[in-house]
């Protein structure tokens, strides 16, 4: 049985705007084991970053309220004072970023944020963090690292530099390392090298795995479990293979529609999911997919909980629709043939 | 390195010349410019004017004057005698330009130079403050502050000063200047007035633009991940996002300073009393007298390029990115 190094129940995010209070989390449960890649999957304002972000108490603020724990190792970190947590925050729990291009302050060289990293939580001389820098500069698979140290950001392409990033986030070997859509600015041939660099350095550093990501694409590549987020609530969980083969959510089936396939006839055109995402402030009555749900009835202004309603007990759905109809309507709908009522 | 000096060199003198140039032209179209009527005061004989004239080369091509005109500034600037006509004089009192202009520089630059550090100080202090505090009661109360440092002309703030802290009330030297040489801590005490008198301008200024860089700053993703790395507050603050915010502060810095110390300062020399650069400027220009106004423009262009050029150079050592490779 592995360590349970992360348990989150029951995470609420609200900030308070002028507009209105935003529900950017709404009632998250999760689990994350030592050696594990969960992915979180979602589109934009999902709540899947404010989720990470919370994981690290980077949304603490006076307009923002939280809900629920996040359990690590036997500490709740949103009770955690600021000055405890900063212990935890890039030695424990490290995050790596979307925009490797913006992440790294441009006016420091790479070595000195890296070793600043290391210093911050380490009782360690400034020439040993920089020999460990290059060390992982190396590891991460940054040539001729020694002298590339020295470089400043903007000399680094920005495959690179994630890998920097990276390189940065496991300068303490922290148990969780978070990535908030590592691969999204990057070209395709370098996501993959990154997806593969994040699997090595799993298993070589032993540490777990948050990953982040709009495409479902990436998370089949690395991820043990999947978690399905829409307006910030989980509408799915499951493994990977759960996801993927037997998905049981109408949401879950609109990303799956939208990855281009070459194994499949091609369509007439590319699917995407009708509707834009709703407003967090003003959430529709009952299910929250409904208003863009090709398959909505009279059941769905009461809003489903998540609850496991298929064979295999590990894996959950938010939705009102039978298991036979689902498992019916499925295939139609992810070849993008379903149309939202009007 | 030595191609970016050469360069900057040869900009500067390329920029003088314009100046004076230009200088020289605009005060030849001037409407009762002409140098030998005036000269010659009132009810004066055609003959008069003529000698006059002829004696100072008034009457030869514009170009002609020039070229004189910046040779006797030339000799100004080499030690030793020179004769009557063989150096820039004042048209009004006769009197050497360039030792007029080094006369003043000791209390312009004692000026310039401690209004800069308070300027500075006190702009960086007030910037990173309110944008601390941003959207807080003392965000809005130093930015209240800042708005009236900003909207006060110097003119009149340098009279009330003087009125409240010097005259109703002598706990400041009424204007006057104390070389540094003479008694250093008379020169502080009569200088603090003119300093903060100059200096609130700035430090109202710096403070809104610093406010505002900082702001960006914060919300810039390696801010972000300078916290994920657990950094303490201080820390982010002072390396992270007051280092990056600095950048452009040094630009304005350089040429504000330079302006200042180039003559710019002259109501605040003016209402102090005090005998600097800015002070003969604004006793020249009042007369339309073309020798000091070309001494002081130039002695100020200088300041400027010279500055400009530091700028660039703090630059390129600030940000890595414009480093020349």
């Amino acid at each position: 049985m592995p360590e349970r190094l992360l348990e989150v129940k029951d995470l609420k995010v609200r900030f308070a705007t002028e507009d209105g209070v935003v529900r950017a989390v709404d009632g998250v449960d999760f689990e994350l084991d030592r050696g594990k890649v969960l992915g979180i999957v979602g589109e934009s304002g999902s709540g899947k970053s404010v989720t990470a972000m919370t994981l690290l108490g980077l949304t603490r603020d006076k307009n923002t309220r939280f809900e629920g724990e996040v359990d690590y190792k036997g500490n709740n970190l949103l009770e955690m004072p600021e000055s405890r947590l900063r212990e935890v925050r890039g030695a424990q729990i490290a995050m790596i970023f979307q925009d490797p291009m913006t992440s790294l302050n441009p006016v420091y060289t790479v070595g000195d944020q890296i070793i600043e990293a290391i210093v911050t939580h380490e009782d360690i001389g400034k020439s040993a963090a920089r020999s460990r820098a290059v060390e992982l500069l190396r590891e991460v698979g940054i040539p001729n690292a020694n002298a590339r140290v020295d470089d400043y950001p903007h000399q680094f392409s920005g495959g690179m530099r994630q890998r920097a990033m990276i390189a940065m986030a496991l300068s303490c070997n922290p148990d969780i390392l978070i990535a908030d859509e590592p691969t999204t600015a990057l070209d395709v041939t370098i996501q993959a090298q990154i997806l593969e660099l994040l699997d090595r350095l799993r298993a070589d550093f032993d540490s777990a795995v948050i990953l982040i990501t709009h495409d479902l694409g990436v998370v089949a590549e690395v991820a043990d479990e999947i978690v399905v987020m829409y307006a910030g609530r989980i509408v799915e969980r499951g493994s990977k293979r759960n996801v993927f083969y037997d998905p049981q959510h109408p949401y879950t089936w609109g990303l799956l529609g939208s990855i281009p396939r070459l194994d499949r006839p091609k369509p007439k055109k590319l699917h995407s999911i009708e509707g834009t995402p709703p407003s967090l402030i003003n959430l529709p009555q009952g299910c929250k997919f409904r208003p863009r749900c090709p398959h909505a009835f009279e059941k769905c202004f009461e809003e489903p909980e998540l609850r496991n309603r298929v064979e295999d007990s590990g894996h959950l759905d938010r939705c009102w629709l039978s298991v036979e109809d689902k498992r019916g309507l499925r295939d139609s709908t992810i070849a993008g043939e379903a149309r939202v009522p009007a | 390195m030595v191609a970016f000096v050469i360069r900057r060199l040869i900009g500067m003198v390329a920029v003088l010349f314009a100046v004076s140039l230009l200088v020289f032209i605009v005060f030849i179209l001037i409407p009762g410019g002409d140098p030998a009527e005036r000269m010659a005061g009132k009810n004066p004989t055609p003959e008069n004017i003529h000698n006059i004239r002829e004696k100072w080369g008034f009457d030869k091509p514009f170009y002609v004057q020039y070229v004189r005109m910046m040779e006797k500034a030339g000799n100004g600037l080499v030690p030793g005698p020179h004769s009557e006509y063989d150096i820039l004089r004042s048209f009004d009192t006769r009197q050497d330009v360039v030792a007029e202009i080094k006369k003043g520089i000791p209390a312009t630059f004692s000026l310039c130079i401690g209004a800069g550090i308070i300027w500075l100080v006190f702009g960086i202090l007030v910037g990173v403050i309110s944008a601390v505090k941003a959207g807080r009661w003392s965000d809005r109360a130093i930015t209240v502050l800042a708005l009236i440092g900003i909207s006060m002309p110097v003119f009149w703030l340098g009279i009330v000063l003087r009125y409240f802290f010097a005259e109703t009330r002598t706990w400041f030297p009424d204007g006057g200047y104390v070389p540094l040489s003479q008694d250093p801590a008379q020169w502080m005490y009569h200088l603090i007035l003119p300093w903060f008198c100059l200096a609130i301008l700035f430090i109202g200024f710096y403070g809104r633009v610093l406010r505002s860089n900082m702001l960006d700053t914060m919300n810039e993703d390696y801010v972000r991940t300078a916290k994920a790395k657990g950094l303490a507050p201080n820390r982010v603050l002072g390396r992270h996002v007051l280092r990056n915010s600095l950048i452009p502060i040094v630009s304005l810095f350089g040429l504000d300073f330079a302006a200042v110390l180039g003559g710019g300062a002259i109501l605040t020399e003016t209402v102090f009393d005090l005998k600097g650069v800015g002070w003969y400027a604004a006793q020249s220009v009042g007369g339309l007298d073309l020798p000091p106004i070309m001494g002081v423009t130039l002695y100020g262009a200088f300041f400027i390029v010279v500055f400009s050029a530091a700028v660039d150079f703090a630059y390129a050592v600030l940000d890595p990115r414009i480093r020349p490779t």
